[in-house]
């Protein structure tokens, strides 16, 4: 099945993916198929064990199923303070 | 409260709504950008916040403090943009009927802020390339993460 999601990129991954805001057509069926696909076509350094994601602005399990319309953010390791 | 600012942060306005007669101690902590990390001189910081995420995370930080410690009034407001060394990255205020909880929550609260905050920092240095921290994948200055 394929899907529309959007995805969100911010700092590390912004800058690798050249954009901060996506929307595409995918046959990935959780967040980490879709990392892994997004990371092949675009070089992303990072490994999705170093990531988490959010899925309608809540962090969620990488194996969570993705729904039509999602938005996807991939969550670089944070660095406050 | 928790909120992020695009400008810079007013200690004395936030301590003044921290203003509370049952209270009897007021920690506070600031957080300056210093002009080095890891051994190399630092010129300059750009944070960047998720920003739905971000405040949502950090008001949940600021309920567990409230429910661990024995706090009045919390306020936590965290930099984005373009920032210069001495500025106000961060400043986190806990009012307490004693001192006891407000120390012990004010450590919470940073600790926890910079650990899941999804907020993150790029450093700028003098004739090298600007290197966003925690996300290095190679060479020495790679930091082993944790999956979570």
């Amino acid at each position: 099945m394929t899907l529309t999601i959007h995805v969100q990129y911010f700092a590390i991954l912004r800058e690798q993916r050249g954009l901060s805001r996506e929307t595409l057509s995918t046959t990935a069926a959780t967040a980490v198929e879709l990392y892994t696909e997004l990371q092949a076509k675009h070089g992303f350094s990072l490994p999705a064990d170093r990531l988490r994601v959010a899925i309608n602005d809540e962090f969620t399990a990488w194996n969570a199923p993705l729904r039509d319309g999602a938005a996807v953010v991939f969550i670089p390791p944070v660095a406050g303070g | 409260m928790f909120r992020l600012a695009e400008t810079p942060i007013d200690p004395a306005a936030l301590l003044h709504s921290l203003g509370e007669a049952r209270a009897g101690a007021c920690v506070t902590f600031a957080g300056w950008v210093r002009n080095h990390n890891d051994g190399r001189p630092v010129e300059q910081l750009d944070y960047e916040a998720y920003p739905a995420l971000a405040v949502k995370e950090g008001e949940r930080i600021v309920a567990e403090a409230r429910a661990k410690f024995p706090v009045l009034g919390i306020v936590a407001v965290h930099r984005t943009g373009s920032l210069a060394i001495g500025d106000l990255a961060v400043w986190v205020g806990v009012t307490a009927e004693h001192r006891d909880g407000a120390y012990a929550a004010s450590r919470y609260l940073i600790d926890e802020l910079k650990a899941r905050v999804p907020i993150w920092k790029k450093e700028h240095y003098a004739g090298a390339q600007p290197v966003w921290i925690n996300c290095a994948t190679r060479g020495e200055h790679a930091q082993a993460a944790p999956p979570r």
